[in-house]
């Protein structure tokens, strides 16, 4: 998993609310039996039409808009638990999903998958919905550390992460390393 | 101190307290699947290890399998590679699966409780959404991701924080036509599709005690869908009825011994929860979906709300509703009686029995999927297919299919179908499929009138 630490980059707005998964990407790209190349289809259906010719008026097709944080409508990553989705974003280019509100099994996955998801107030995501709508080429300045996310002076927001994650991903360790070192922990616990 | 069933549960499963608040929690049942499994035994390969606990292990092919024909190849070649993927993972690993012509192959939420695999006090997890329908056998049951799988292939555990713990008591009793599926759409309508995000549920309450074991895996099986991880219930002497002589539940003294510790595990009544709710069973009508997600529905003699958002503006617009209209009386297209949330034999039966001696309307399509090899065989020894048959309903073979549209079954765009599915997303179906979701009686009843009607009409 590839480490996080400080990132300053531009962002993507979506505000529409309760993206679910099969948004994110459709289950008919769920077939490979790899992780990679997901990143093509993501959002396919708001992306391409059915002729799989560009949709203008999506944002990933304006010209305008890129960067690697992605700002999104409360209810980010609802519905089904396809880790897929978080492995399209990561293909895709984007290290830090930026939302008032995570579902729980997609936090996760983009958690084991190296992308940063920051839980901001509706306020302040109203607020950065602006700042890049105004101005997408505004610059944000994230550091995991320091668990604080920027835009210049005028918007500085902290932010919480639980610690053994914030460990993990500032190292690009995960989980199955921690579990593997304590196997006698759990060697005991089924003898109990 | 007082402890709520799910306490119990979770307490008994903690192997050890890490940084942070997390536990690693220990897992009692892995169930797998060809979608989200490869890339997890990959990992494996990657770091040369075995997979930890085979015998706590179970494989499934469901959801990309064709449910005609199953004895043949698999056409489409991405599916037949998946499903191939599967076999040869189980191989190389030495994990049972009840792959496609297997007796026990089926949904695999619908093959763990008919095993017996799925008993009461387990953690269970499957990289699919919808484990949450164990919980009705009082487990602690949860979808996970594929580096999820990876971690319980390898070590048995995950990293977990404890949810919080709601409530959700429906109380009294249900009127005639009104379906487990009404009660849970009727709660998830009034949640919202996140309002339950962070907690655990228990249903409780004289409605949810009333179900069959099969309403109350309908119920828990959509737990996910206002976002919660997972719902359960406790168990009580239907659980135990449907447990015994199953497959894989313990047998004799063995059965006895455990059916004690099963039915010690309630909520003690001094338990705190951090949120509960109450619903009365006699405001729950038969209910229908309007929009994209499963949140947004009403009772069959409700309007459709007025949007408050771009969201709820957009998601009309892909339906072609208007806000105001009745959903009584709209034409459909296609209807879906399967998937795990409504596929077992008493959901078959129970359409059976209402369109005996009736006909689907013309212009409709109608697709029967059963939960499992072990539902299909059922549904014909009782003679269900001829039911089927002569109603113009078209009885298929067990897996996922339109629920999710990876297999070939899938609605053509801009068409309508009433779905007993759990998920009325967009393109969920199918490219520009517009999904309805109602409860098998009234899909059954769409299907004879080619609209959406209010089957306690139809009801003596």
């Amino acid at each position: 998993m590839e480490k996080i630490n400080k990132l300053s980059t531009t962002a993507v707005p979506l505000a529409m609310e309760d993206i679910d998964t099969d948004q994110i990407i459709p289950s008919r790209f769920l077939k490979a039996i790899s992780r990679a190349g997901f990143g093509d289809n993501l959002f396919r259906d708001w992306r391409y039409d059915k002729a799989d010719k560009p949709i203008p008026s999506f944002i990933l097709n304006n010209p305008l808009y890129n960067g690697e944080i992605l700002i999104a409508g409360r209810n980010f990553g609802c519905g089904s638990s396809r880790e897929h989705a978080a492995w399209a974003l990561v293909d895709y280019g984007f290290k830090i999903v930026v939302s008032s509100f995570f579902a729980d099994i997609f936090k996760g996955n983009a958690l084991n998958n190296g992308i940063l998801p920051i839980t901001v107030s509706e306020t302040n995501l109203q607020a950065l919905l602006k700042i890049v709508n105004l101005n997408p080429k505004a610059i944000f300045e994230v550091d995991l550390a320091a668990q604080n996310f920027c835009y210049k002076e005028a918007l500085k927001i902290n932010f919480e992460i639980d610690a053994y994650k914030k460990e993990c991903l500032l190292n690009g360790y995960d989980d199955i390393d921690y579990l593997l070192s304590i196997k006698q922990d759990i060697v005991a616990y089924e003898s109990l | 101190m007082a402890k709520t069933m799910f306490d119990k549960v979770w307490d008994a499963h903690v192997v050890k307290e890490i940084t942070g608040g997390k536990q690693v929690i220990y897992i009692d049942q892995h169930f797998i699947h060809e979608v989200t499994s490869p890339q997890a035994f990959d990992g494996l390969r990657k770091r040369g290890i075995e997979v930890f606990r085979k015998d706590k292990t179970v494989a499934t092919a469901d959801h990309n399998v064709p449910t005609i024909n199953q004895h043949l190849p698999i056409k489409e070649e991405l599916s037949r590679k998946q499903v191939d993927t599967l076999i040869k993972n189980c191989k190389d690993f030495d994990i049972e699966l009840y792959g496609l012509g297997h007796k026990n192959q089926g949904i695999v939420h619908v093959i763990g409780p008919e095993l017996g695999i799925t008993q009461p006090g387990m953690t269970i997890v499957c990289g699919d959404s919808h484990t949450s329908t164990h919980g009705a056998f009082g487990n602690i049951a949860f979808g996970i991701g594929t580096s999820q799988v990876e971690q319980v292939l390898s070590t048995q555990c995950l990293i977990l924080g404890k949810p919080k713990k709601m409530r959700i008591k429906v109380t009294g009793k249900v009127e005639k036509g009104v379906t487990a599926k009404d009660i849970i759409l009727h709660i998830i309508s009034k949640m919202t599709v996140g309002g339950c995000t962070g907690y655990f549920i228990e249903y409780a309450g004289e409605a949810i005690t009333n179900l069959s074991m099969e309403g109350r895996m309908t119920v828990c099986n959509m737990s996910i869908e206002m976002g919660a991880r997972g719902g359960m219930i406790a168990p009580d002497e239907k659980t135990i009825a449907h447990l015994k002589d199953k497959k894989n539940a313990p047998k004799g003294e063995a059965f006895e011994k455990a059916t004690e510790k099963w039915l010690a595990l309630t909520t003690d009544e001094a338990a705190k929860f951090d949120k509960e709710i109450t619903f009365n069973a006699s405001d729950i009508q038969p209910m229908i979906t309007y929009g994209t997600n499963p949140g947004m529905g009403i009772s069959i003699n409700q309007t459709i709300p007025i949007s408050t958002s771009d969201s709820q503006t957009k998601s009309l617009n892909y339906m072609a509703f208007k806000q105001g209209e009745k959903m009584e009386g709209k034409q459909i297209q296609h209807v879906f009686i399967g998937s795990c949330t409504n596929s077992r034999i008493e959901d078959l039966r129970l359409v059976a029995n209402f369109v005996k001696g009736k006909q689907k309307a013309k212009h409709v399509k109608v697709m029967v999927v059963p939960g499992s090899k072990s539902v299909e065989l059922t549904a014909r020894a009782e003679g269900l297919d001829k039911i089927f048959e002569a109603a113009g309903f078209e009885l298929r073979q067990a897996g996922c299919s339109a629920c999710l549209g990876m297999n070939e079954d899938k609605i053509p765009a801009g068409e309508y179908c009433i779905s007993t599915s759990n998920r009325n997303f967009e393109g969920r179906q199918g490219q520009g499929a517009r999904t309805i979701l109602a409860s098998p009686l009234m899909a059954a009843a769409a299907a004879i009138e080619g609209k959406i009607v209010d089957v306690r009409a139809y009801l003596n």
